[in-house]
């Protein structure tokens, strides 16, 4: 058990490609904090810095209270778990298992008791005589997770663990993950470009965009008050429909003037699709409502709910709106959708900051 | 796999033992050669058919020694090649994975310009260098010694440019794994990586022992001493330019003997090969 401080911490790869550009975390003992962003933006780099795969350009990493930076990884205390589960292929589950136990000349019935412990805790008994090739995906995935477990490590790290399983399993072992760590209580830094995931498993999210901390926070915290428009527009699917303010409002929608005013400087607002709502011309709407007259463009039916995508009117963006059940919608129907004031976020068209609107 | 009914197999299975006719048959007429007395293989026609000199041509030649090379005898030989072919076949596995694993694995300055000096010896074969390699061998007292016949043999290009190949298909989240294991180089390289390795160093090894075992432009020059000679040495100087001084019977069964330290070594990898191929772990 142990805290993981990350103070200003760089990474700058051979030729000058600079992975990660100053990021400060802290991790509270116990925790689990997901690391998410997309492609390239230097997720891997930085977990794989406090594993000590990586050396630190510049900063510093401490866990527990000792400052870690110089240290090979087996000396970190910590487990890792790969996205390709990296196990030994010629051991069997049990040799994975206790491959970095044996290694730190850990007396064999300890080493014993632990092995079956993990196993039983993971339902992977039967299969501890087993190859890993002799294995199907999910059942590596758990003894991978296994052998972090034998460990008893300070922190697990893992590497987008989950993103070789089918859409299935990988529900099913998000959950498992879950209730594994606050089991153990072992606190935790997990990678994934997966919101989903990301928003499921985290006590405290971590935007992460091309090498630097974009918004922490807590998922709903994250969700409902985006930092910025990257945030805004990467977590939540479908993304968040932004709609530029230019001097004259936004054409086709109706507010009053408070909300669509362009202020001081440029700005962008932004509305979740499930905080909007179709409504008939006759409809009485709600005073402080905006309203939204849109060219019905095509519609996504996901099951128990659909997404409605329009157009505003003079080439205006697009926007979706959601609606429950399943939507009949011709593309080119004229529809209005109507939104809450205080469903609005606001940021700024420069920075892309959002505008705490006092 | 194409054609498996009809007339297609017979076929096939006419031109296969053909095949292997064609391959055998010299084989099986050195056999019969090495069963005769010299005066039935001085006077042809062969027969077809073994004689009645089985015993006494195999344990003169195993035992008793042979005139023309010294009275030393065939086992000697073959003990001689042995330790020679492997320790040409181990030595190379044994040096071309220690460097294969510096290369790969290690970050350390002009890593690349000692993987191209390693490269570079490829066209360096004994033959190019044999004269300077001689000189070396002599100045070192090396000269019908074991170790003079195993050690300018014993670096391998080749092998390493392999087990290279096969260290870099080694996914870099295992290395890793290993680290976080607390592997350190050499454990990781024993536990890791030469079982991983094994299918390779087998299939190598069978190359490699093969390779020593025909050694013959090398043993010829450092060995004087007949006692030290190899088997295929001994084998041509047996040999005499006229017919009537080689002792025709003995250099059959010689031949034979010759032949079948690496048939076993084939027949015996062979196992693991297939075992290799079956399990296909990775
Ligand atoms: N060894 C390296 N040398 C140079 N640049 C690297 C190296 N490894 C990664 N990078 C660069 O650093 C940046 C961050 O890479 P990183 O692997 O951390 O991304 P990531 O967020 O994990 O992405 P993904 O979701 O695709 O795994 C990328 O732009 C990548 O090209
Ligand atoms: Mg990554």
């Amino acid at each position: 058990m142990a805290k993981i401080e990350l103070t200003d911490v760089r990474k700058v790869y051979p030729g000058n490609v600079e992975a990660v550009k100053g990021v400060s975390l802290s991790i509270p003992d116990g925790s689990f904090v997901v690391l998410v962003g997309p492609s390239g933006c230097g997720k891997s780099t930085l977990l794989r810095m406090v594993a000590g795969l990586e050396s630190i350009s510049s900063g510093t990493v401490e866990i527990g209270e000792r400052v870690v930076n110089e240290l090979e990884p087996a000396e970190r205390d910590i487990a890792m778990v790969f996205q390709n589960y990296a196990l030994y292929p010629h051991m069997s589950v049990r040799g994975n298992l206790q491959y970095g136990l044996k290694n730190r000349k850990m007396a064999s019935d300890e080493i014993a008791r632990r092995v079956d412990a993990a196993a039983k805790m993971l339902e992977i008994g039967p299969l501890l005589d087993r190859k890993p090739g002799q294995l199907s995906g999910g059942q590596r995935q758990r003894v991978a997770m296994g052998r972090a477990l034998v460990r008893e490590p300070a922190a697990f790290l893992f590497d987008e663990p989950l993103s070789n399983l089918d859409a299935k399993l990988r529900v099913q072992m998000r959950a498992e993950i879950r209730r594994l760590q606050r089991r153990l209580g072992t606190t935790s830094l997990y990678v994934t470009h997966d919101q989903l995931e990301a928003m499921t498993l985290a006590d405290k999210l971590v935007v992460l965009n091309s090498g630097r901390i974009e918004q922490v926070g807590s998922p709903m915290d994250v969700y409902e008050k985006p930092a910025s428009l990257f945030v805004a527009t990467f977590i939540g699917s479908p993304a968040m429909n932004l709609l530029p303010v230019g001097e004259g409002g936004v054409p086709g929608v109706s507010a009053s003037d408070h909300l669509l005013s362009p202020g001081g400087r440029p700005q962008i607002l932004g509305v979740r699709p499930e905080h909007m709502r179709l409504v008939a011309e006759t409809d009485a709407t709600q005073p402080g409502d905006a309203i939204f007259e849109l060219t019905v463009n095509g519609v996504e039916v996901v099951g128990a709910e659909s997404f409605v995508y329009g157009g505003l009117p003079q080439g205006g963006p697009e926007v979706a709106v959601r609606v429950a059940g399943y939507s009949h919608l011709e593309p080119g129907t004229q529809v209005r959708a109507a939104t809450s004031h205080d469903a609005f976020h606001r940021f700024d068209r420069e920075s892309g900051r959002r505008i705490v609107v006092a | 796999m194409i054609e498996k009914r009809g007339i297609g197999r017979p076929i096939a299975h006419v031109v296969l033992i053909l095949g292997v006719l064609i391959v055998a048959f010299p084989i099986y007429y050195t056999f019969i050669a090495s069963t005769q007395s010299l005066t039935t293989i001085l006077r042809p026609p062969l027969p077809l058919t073994p004689g009645d000199q089985f015993v006494p041509n195999y344990s003169e030649a195993i035992f008793g020694g042979i005139g023309r090379i010294g009275g030393v005898d065939v086992l000697t030989l073959l003990f001689n090649t042995l330790v020679m072919a492997l320790g040409i076949a181990l030595g190379k596995i044994f040096i071309s994975i220690l460097s294969a694993f510096a290369v790969v694995f290690f970050r350390f300055p002009l890593r690349m310009l000692f993987f191209w000096l390693i490269f570079v010896t490829l066209m360096l074969p004994v033959e190019v260098r044999i004269l300077p390699t001689y000189k070396v061998m002599v100045d070192l007292g090396m000269i019908d010694t074991y170790a003079g016949l195993i050690l300018p043999l014993i670096a391998s290009a080749t092998a390493t440019l392999l087990f290279r190949q096969f260290f870099m298909t080694i996914p870099s989240e295992l290395v890793e794994a290993a680290r976080i294991d607390g592997a350190g180089p050499l454990r990781f390289l024993k536990d890791i990586l030469l079982p991983l390795s094994k299918t390779n160093i087998a299939a190598l090894f069978v190359i490699l022992f093969i390779y020593g075992w025909t050694q013959y432009l090398w043993p010829l020059l450092v060995t004087n001493d007949n006692q030290m000679n190899t088997i295929v040495i001994a084998l041509r100087k047996m040999v005499s330019f006229a017919d009537a001084d080689t002792p025709w019977h003995m250099v059959m069964v010689t031949s034979i003997l010759a032949i079948l330290p690496p048939v076993l070594v084939v027949v015996l990898m062979q196992r693991w090969f297939v075992r290799g191929l079956v399990e296909s772990e990775k």
